[in-house]
């Protein structure tokens, strides 16, 4: 039998005790849909009065486990930093591959109307993009939804209209900042509130009013930073796996 | 002083994200000066925060969210003494690290930096942190810098393996701690340890709690490389460029062992009321590892995989002490990480200078080589000697005081045990510094597992940061069992942690700190016991050293008839280590079935 | 009902668990983690429901209606996070893989044994 069989043979029963456990674990919960644990309870009926943020979750996210949402957008950075490490290292034709100048395929899509619907809906989701992150704190949304989704429109640009208007739109020069601000924008608002004597990331600004794009005081700076640092980093992750890909191509000529 | 407390992790996190900001424009020494300005800095504050712990746990709440009633609505760091001294071991060994690669990693980009400051700042903040979610996010920064950089020499195939094989498991891991976090979650709606703490207490502990104990520690027991999870360590460190072992071997496993031992105190322990089955079972692991560790240590001639199944040996040895449920024990296996990442810290960065002057990092292809290098020979040897547990050296307190707690809860029979396996592991290193910086010994040895050589870094390297920071690693780390004051302070650092309720109340209701005692500066006499394993491991090292060295001496029959028995297991061990990710991940579910099945039996 | 929801959740994650370890390709084995991984959002999502509870979000609703919990849901979109850029890494180093050797099977990846 080959290795891979004796797992598979292994695998199964070992998987069935674990189900068993797993399950016999998993029936102690509260039952589905009766769940009454104060954490939520108080948030839900906190988050409006005390930060005059609708959006409870948004509220949870960048305020009162805003640490949680440091060390996850750091996270983020970390891991497109070791992306970008092991691809350009990884690659032989490394020089090559990093300077702008080499001859990337001619791939440009040649049809207009495809042109013309690419800017038109990468237009369009920018939008929803920023609308996504400016009113995250209101109705559903937020820095990380937003800034995906930023970085995504922006892919439909390599999509519908080619490879090296894609590159000369997202420059490493101009993105490699855009994620660092993001990022030490987070601990650079932390700190601000700790030289001001209070403890780390406490909320500096007023809460401001409800309902509208500044709610939330401090949050919504520290919504603005991840969107930028989300939206940059989706965009070098793009860019660095787009790269992977069609460099060899045009060295085959493809 | 609690304003301290996010220092040690925002500092590094903010210089990281300047640096790769800059990283294009600014000049590479400018870059790697800021870094280890950085990595000092959180290191002095660390410190600073273990003095302040002295009177009383200190409390920092993020974004000014205090409990109300009794319940924890924002994030909280609680620094105590064990705690604040591990965040100060992780930065200070990123300090050390960063110095040492100053020079090191010359050619390598900012990057490293990076990458360093930020496990740096993950690993403070993990140490540091009084919330489980907060502690899970920490864990998973400090794993993905990590696999970054244990793939950092990306040039060879073998950094993917290490690195491919590093990363799976330990977020199959992370995953399992997850839905253990969920179902806690679930029971008590709290995410705050105190909080969890106080309201499972109270209640007897029921299959719900059962699992999410299981789960929970046995994801963190996979970043703590304990059998059967300990697969990856290896891998990893064979690959990872030394500096990065430093930190590896030194701290990151070691976060995997306090995570155990400070989620059981303050969240289970009311529930399981220093149960012998969790004892137990905590206790046998541990054993099964450091022997497990030990066997595959001598079995090997890749310099930097021996020093992993070395650390193997030594988190075996740390999981009985955490797992004897009893301060003692808690107080020696502080002792033990703090002696132990300081040495293994050093020993890895002689290592890295091995890999740079001499060209190799295999024992054998290295055989003699070593006498060019003298000084870095004393280094070599003054630090297996502090593993081995000789009084009064190195590891020594950290064993003494695991071995008292050992007594104390009637488990004797894991002394001896702990001795051999510690003696294993370290004569194979006594018997790579004669056969390396001394010349004997045959050349070669069938017995030992070749393994694929490494690229060395540019020849051109200045020595003085190297040297500097071994010396200073492997110096610091050997005096701490005679250092004034700290057997004291360790066990009254381990009374108070294991002090759930001191904790809650601190934390959830803002009691007071008591009056601490003002505890003396000095050295305690080793007991007699102590004595007697210390000489007989440093024997028994001695000899297995010898017997490594000049095995083919021995007479005909014994070696053939002792080959014929001892080989098979042998080779069993051997081959499960297969280096194929597939592979672990089925260890991973066969310990997590049996370990859940053993403890919903017998917990229930 | 009552048990289906926490039910699919650990049937995805053995199901994670089997793919991953019986998986002949890299890119494979790191989809299986999203499964894993994707059980566990299913696990805390279902854990913070509320019968006839709304979505946390009280632009236009009264304040003090029943809502789900929006712990779990920051929980989730953190767990989401974490999940792609552990995913992104170990795809890359796929990608770094194939283009050494020439094969993304994880069972010849083993250089390093014994």
């Amino acid at each position: 039998m080959t290795r891979r069989g004796i797992r598979a043979a292994v695998a199964v029963p070992t998987l069935g005790v674990l189900g068993v456990v797993l399950f016999w674990g998993l029936s102690g919960l509260p039952p589905f849909g009766n769940y009454h644990g104060i954490y939520g309870f108080l948030i839900n009926h906190r988050a409006l009065p005390q930060r005059h943020t609708t959006n409870a979750v948004t509220a949870t996210v960048f305020d009162y486990r805003g640490f949680d949402t440091m060390g996850e957008e750091f996270i983020l950075f970390a891991a497109v930093t070791g992306v970008v490490l092991l691809l350009r290292k990884g690659s032989e034709e490394s020089d090559e591959a990093e300077s702008e100048d080499q001859e990337p395929p001619e791939d440009d899509v040649r049809s207009d109307a495809l042109r013309l619907f690419g800017m038109l809906a990468l237009a369009a989701g920018a939008l929803v993009a920023l609308w996504l992150i400016a009113y995250g704190l209101v109705t559903p949304g937020g820095g990380f939804q937003g800034g995906v989704a930023l970085a995504s429109a922006f892919g439909l640009l390599y999509l519908t209209v080619g490879y090296r208007p894609w590159t000369r739109r997202t420059k490493e020069a101009a993105l490699d900042p855009l994620e660092g601000v993001g990022a030490s924008g987070y601990v650079v608002i932390g700190l601000a509130a700790l030289i001001s004597g209070l403890p780390f990331l406490t909320n500096l600004l007023g809460p401001g009013k409800p309902g509208t794009l500044w709610s939330g005081g401090s949050l919504s700076f520290i919504n603005w930073a991840v969107a930028m640092e989300v939206a940059a980093a989706n965009l070098i992750l793009y860019k660095e796996f787009l790269e992977e890909y069609i460099v060899p191509l045009a060295r085959r000529g493809g | 002083m609690s304003w301290l407390l996010p220092l040690p992790v925002a500092i590094p996190l903010l210089t990281a994200a300047g640096i790769a900001s800059v990283k294009e424009i600014a000049p590479r020494r400018v870059l790697d000066a800021t870094a280890l300005a950085a990595a000092a800095t959180a290191t002095a504050f660390s410190l600073v925060i273990m003095v302040d712990t002295q009177n009383g746990d200190v409390l920092h709440w993020f974004g000014a969210w205090r409990p109300t009633g009794g319940v924890a609505i924002g994030i909280d760091f609680a620094a105590d003494p064990l705690g604040a001294g591990l965040a100060a071991l992780a930065c200070g060994l990123v300090t050390l690290a960063l110095l040492y690669s100053w020079s090191y990693m010359q050619e390598a980009t900012r990057l490293f930096d990076v990458l360093m400051l930020v496990f740096c700042g993950a690993m403070a903040g993990f140490a540091l942190t009084g919330d489980l979610f907060n502690m899970f996010v920490w864990f998973e920064l400090m794993g993905v810098a990590a696999y970054a950089l244990a793939g950092f020499q990306v040039e060879e195939l073998g950094p993917l393996q290490g690195a491919v094989n590093f990363a799976i498991t330990n977020t199959a891991g992370a995953y399992l701690i997850l839905i253990g976090i969920g179902l806690l979650y679930a029971r008590t709606g709290a995410l705050n340890l105190a909080q969890l703490g106080r309201m499972l207490a109270g209640h007897p502990a029921d299959r719900l709690v059962i699992v999410a104990l299981t789960l929970v520690f046995i994801g963190f027991l996979v970043k703590a490389a304990i059998v059967p999870f300990h697969w990856w360590l290896a891998d990893a460190h064979a690959v990872a460029p030394a500096p990065v072992c430093v930190l590896f071997s030194g701290a990151m496993v070691e976060m995997g062992i306090y995570a155990v031992a400070r989620i059981y105190w303050t969240v289970f322990s009311a529930s399981f009321d220093h149960s012998a089955d969790v004892r137990n079972l905590l206790v046998w692991l541990g054993v099964v590892t450091a022997l497990v560790g030990a066997l595959m240590c001598f079995l090997q001639r890749h310099l930097k995989r021996m020093l992993a199944f070395s650390t193997i040996t030594h988190a075996g040895v740390m999981l009985v002490g955490v797992g004897l449920l009893d301060p003692k024990a808690l107080a020696g296996a502080a002792n033990l990480v703090l002696s132990h990442g300081l040495v293994k810290g050093g020993l890895f960065m002689v290592c890295g200078l091995v890999l740079l002057r001499l060209r190799a990092i295999d024992e054998l292809r290295l055989h003699g080589a070593g006498r060019a290098i003298p000084w870095w020979g004393v280094l070599w040897a003054a630090g297996t000697v502090g593993l081995i547990g000789v009084p009064y050296v190195g590891v020594f307190l950290g064993h003494a005081l695991i071995d008292d707690g050992a007594t104390v809860r009637g488990i004797s029979s894991v002394q001896p045990l702990l001795m051999i396996a510690e003696a294993v592991s370290a004569g194979a290193l006594l018997r790579v510094g004669a056969r390396v910086f001394l010349g004997w010994g045959p050349r070669d040895d069938p017995l030992l597992t070749p393994e694929p050589p490494e690229e060395p870094p540019e020849r051109d390297a200045a020595v003085t940061p190297m040297a500097v920071a071994t010396t200073l690693a492997i110096a610091v780390g050997l005096a701490l069992s005679v250092t004034p004051g700290l057997e004291h302070r360790a066990e009254h650092g381990a009374d108070r942690f294991v002090d759930r309720s001191a904790y809650v109340a601190h934390v959830l209701h803002a009691a007071p700190a008591t009056h601490e005692p003002r505890l003396p500066f000095t050295v305690e006499p080793a007991s007699e016991e102590s004595w007697a394993y210390g000489l007989a491991a440093l024997a028994l090292a001695v000899a297995t050293a010898a017997f490594g060295l000049w095995r083919h001496r021995l007479p005909e029959l014994l070696r053939s008839e002792s080959a014929r028995v001892l080989r098979p297991p042998l080779e069993i061990v051997r081959a499960a280590h297969s280096g194929i990710v597939g592979d672990y991940l089925l260890w991973l579910t066969v310990g997590t079935a049996v370990i859940g099945g053993v403890w919903a039996i017998t917990l229930r | 009902m009552n048990f289906l929801a926490f039910g699919v959740a650990g049937w995805i994650c053995l199901v994670g668990f089997y793919g991953a370890i019986v998986s002949k390709n890299l890119i494979h084995l790191a989809l299986c983690l999203t499964v894993i991984q994707s059980s566990t959002y299913v696990l805390l999502l279902s854990i913070g429901y509320r019968k006839h509870g709304t979505a946390p979000i009280f632009k236009g609703v009264k304040l003090g209606t029943t809502a789900v919990d929006p712990v779990v849901q920051s929980l989730t979109l953190t767990d989401i996070v974490i999940s792609v850029t552990v995913i992104a890494l170990i795809l890359a180093l796929a990608l770094d893989a194939h283009k050494k050797s020439g094969t993304i099977d994880p069972d010849q990846l083993a250089d390093f044994h014994g």
